[in-house]
């Protein structure tokens, strides 16, 4: 295994006191493979991410468990060791384009800066390879990018070069958070294509992060469903569509948009919102926005444990169907 | 600019490509040279700092030579005239833009610096760092500014290194605050996030990344700086705490002008100064105001 996050408990700092953003996740990373792991905003997906490289800020600290890459807790190692690995082992792209490129620099500049920091290169050899990465990410003419300041560019240019940068080093792990919602949708596809190319090329395993199930059916080989802090749903991309098993993941589906629904019709969502995290329900997280609830949902938090063979989810109803009524509850009219 | 020649579509393109390429620092210089009001602004602190740098070979007298003919009106001889003592006073106004230059940019140069690095590693560190440094910058600003520079100059004797040490000592606070506040912005940038992301190292983010960003609002502060300074300066100078005769400075220069008489009937004793003074802050100002749309990217 190239990542193995195992039971990470990440929480962050407040003026009312210390909120559980991410409680007991864990996620296996193998070598070369692509993990799409898709919630609402606000259910910690984004937090795991920034767990791996530790990017947690002054508020937030990693309080359990261990991630573990390439054979070293990253959640242990010091910030000397850390800086070592971030960029040269593992490199992360982010949601907004627009504005994780510094402004008063050329895009050749921080190209050149990064690839300066986690390689041999020196001088013209740098540029030149800067040029051939950005060729690679499919810029046209890539020596006028390179002079170029970032304002001059388009979103899905910036998110070239951020893709350009990440992957300059050739790091083991990409991180993706949300890489394509700021962009166009025309724009989305040319992305997400450019990653899957490279990602082949240059052989690096890629965690993915959504709420864009088009994107995880494009991209991933296994997917992880989050849910208040929590794995709820974990199996391979197709297993997921399906037959997916937990009533929010069922829930996600029903609501994107398909070409093919008729007009009339008004277009599922899941009630609710995901709970605060200073406020957690009793028993399973998801029992007061889900159909299929019992008395035991309320009382019994489930956990999370396989169904059937590499297919794992955190339901009561999902893991004893035969002692379930089956039939949703009736909607109550708001 | 590049070389249009003629009017063929590829020299057309040829003409985009230079325009981007054109470096960072010629890009800001075009964006200056726009700001017409700064481009004069610059001339004109340009040619002050020339003046205090050649006095000796400009001045047409010894600023401190006493001559014979007291306060004698502007004549071919001493074009602005004499002071009370007969001495030349366009070559005391000349000397006096050394004592200036030197209190505005010495002042300035040191204060920015040491405000700018105690504002940035005070927001990027945070936490206790941050909230001592603050309450020091909170105690420093609630001194009454004037009243603790005369008592300081009158306890360290009034030399010109002294006012700018004093000067600078006060000054600092304002930058410091202004910096930690547009760090604290800065910080929670998603490329400061992207470059710690790629494992830059904390001085080279904090000083590479996060600095040059914070540089517009710095850049115009210090100008007003220059300004003030000089002002200060020219008003302690001339309440007799700040440069002492007979070494010429604006500030004391004005000083006669505390009688009537002067005021009403030796008008070359004080206008000159004055103007210089005026001419001075005005010109550093407009330099400030370009340099601020100059170091804005995204004009």
């Amino acid at each position: 295994m190239l990542l193995e996050i195992k039971d990470l408990k990440t929480v962050f700092k407040t003026e009312k006191g210390e909120v559980t953003s991410v409680d007991g996740v864990s996620i296996q990373v193998g070598k070369g493979e692509t993990i799409g792991i898709v919630g609402e905003s606000g259910c910690g997906k984004s937090v795991t991410s920034l767990s791996v490289m530790r990017l947690l800020g002054k508020n937030g600290r990693i309080k359990e468990g261990e991630v573990r890459f390439m054979g070293k807790d990253l959640a242990k190692l010091s910030e000397s060791e850390l800086r070592q690995m971030r960029g040269g082992e593992m490199a992360m792209i982010f949601q907004e384009p627009m504005t994780s490129l510094n402004p008063v620099f050329t895009v050749g500049n921080q190209l050149v800066e990064a690839i300066r920091l986690h390689s041999d290169l020196k001088g013209k050899a740098m540029e030149e390879y800067a040029i051939e990465m950005l060729k690679k990410v499919g810029i046209p003419r890539p020596d006028a990018i390179m002079k170029s300041f970032p304002h001059a560019l388009s979103g899905g240019m910036r998110q070239r070069v951020m893709i350009a940068m990440a992957l300059s080093c050739k790091p083991k792990l990409l991180i993706a958070d949300e890489p394509t919602t700021a962009l166009d949708v025309t724009i989305q596809a040319q992305i997400l294509n450019l990653m899957k190319g490279l990602r082949e090329e240059i052989g690096a395993s890629i965690m993915l992060i959504t709420h864009d199930l088009g994107v995880i059916a494009e991209m991933a080989d296994k997917v992880v469903v989050m849910y208040a802090g929590q794995v709820v749903e974990e199996t391979d991309v197709y297993t997921l569509f399906e037959n997916p098993l937990h009533p929010y993941t069922q829930g996600l589906m029903k609501s994107i948009p398909h070409l093919h629904n008729d007009t009339g019709d008004t277009l599922e969502s899941i009630p609710g919102a995901v709970p605060p995290l200073t406020n957690m329900p009793a028993g399973c997280r998801f029992h007061d926005r889900c159909a299929f609830a019992s008395e035991k949902c309320q009382l019994d938090a489930p956990v999370f444990k396989p169904v059937t063979e590499g297919h794992s989810v955190r339901c009561w109803k999902a893991q004893e169907p035969e002692v379930w009524q089956l039939e949703p509850r009736e909607e109550e009219a708001v | 600019m590049s070389t249009v020649k003629t009017a063929t579509p590829g020299t057309v393109v040829y003409a985009v490509r230079e325009e981007r390429s054109e470096g960072a620092f010629r890009q800001m210089s075009r964006r200056f040279m726009k700001h017409k009001l700064a481009v004069v602004g610059l001339v004109i602190t340009l040619f002050l700092i020339f003046i205090a740098i050649f006095a000796p070979w400009l001045s047409p007298h010894n600023p401190y030579a006493v001559t014979a003919e007291f306060s004698a009106a502007p004549s071919s001889v001493h074009l602005l005239g004499t002071d009370q003592v007969g001495r030349d006073v366009l070559a005391r106004l000349i000397y006096a833009t050394r004592v200036s230059v030197i209190v505005g940019f010495g002042t300035v140069a040191l204060y920015v610096t040491f405000g700018t690095v105690v504002g940035l590693l005070s927001a990027y560190i945070g936490g206790w760092v941050d909230m001592l440094v603050m309450r020091i910058t909170d105690m420093f600003m609630a001194f009454p500014y004037m009243m603790v520079i005369l008592v300081v100059v009158s306890v360290l004797g009034p030399t010109l290194w002294t006012l700018v040490l004093v000067l600078a000592l006060f000054s600092w606070p304002a930058i410091a605050r202004l910096v930690r506040g547009s760090v604290l912005t800065l910080k929670q940038m998603d490329y400061v996030k992207a470059g710690v992301s790629l494992g830059l190292s904390t001085p080279r983010i904090v000083f590479r990344h996060i600095l040059p960003n914070a540089l517009a609002p710095i850049i115009v502060n210090a100008t007003f700086g220059v300004a003030a300074a000089i002002m200060a300066e020219s008003g302690l100078s001339f309440l007799g705490m700040g440069v002492q005769p007979p070494t010429a400075s604006w500030g004391n220069m004005l000083t006669d002008a505390q009688s009537i008489s002067v005021m009403t009937d030796q008008p070359w004793l004080w206008l000159p100064p004055g103007i210089m003074i005026l001419v001075i802050v005005l010109a550093i100002n407009f330099v400030g105001d370009g340099l601020r749309d100059a170091f804005d990217p995204k004009q």
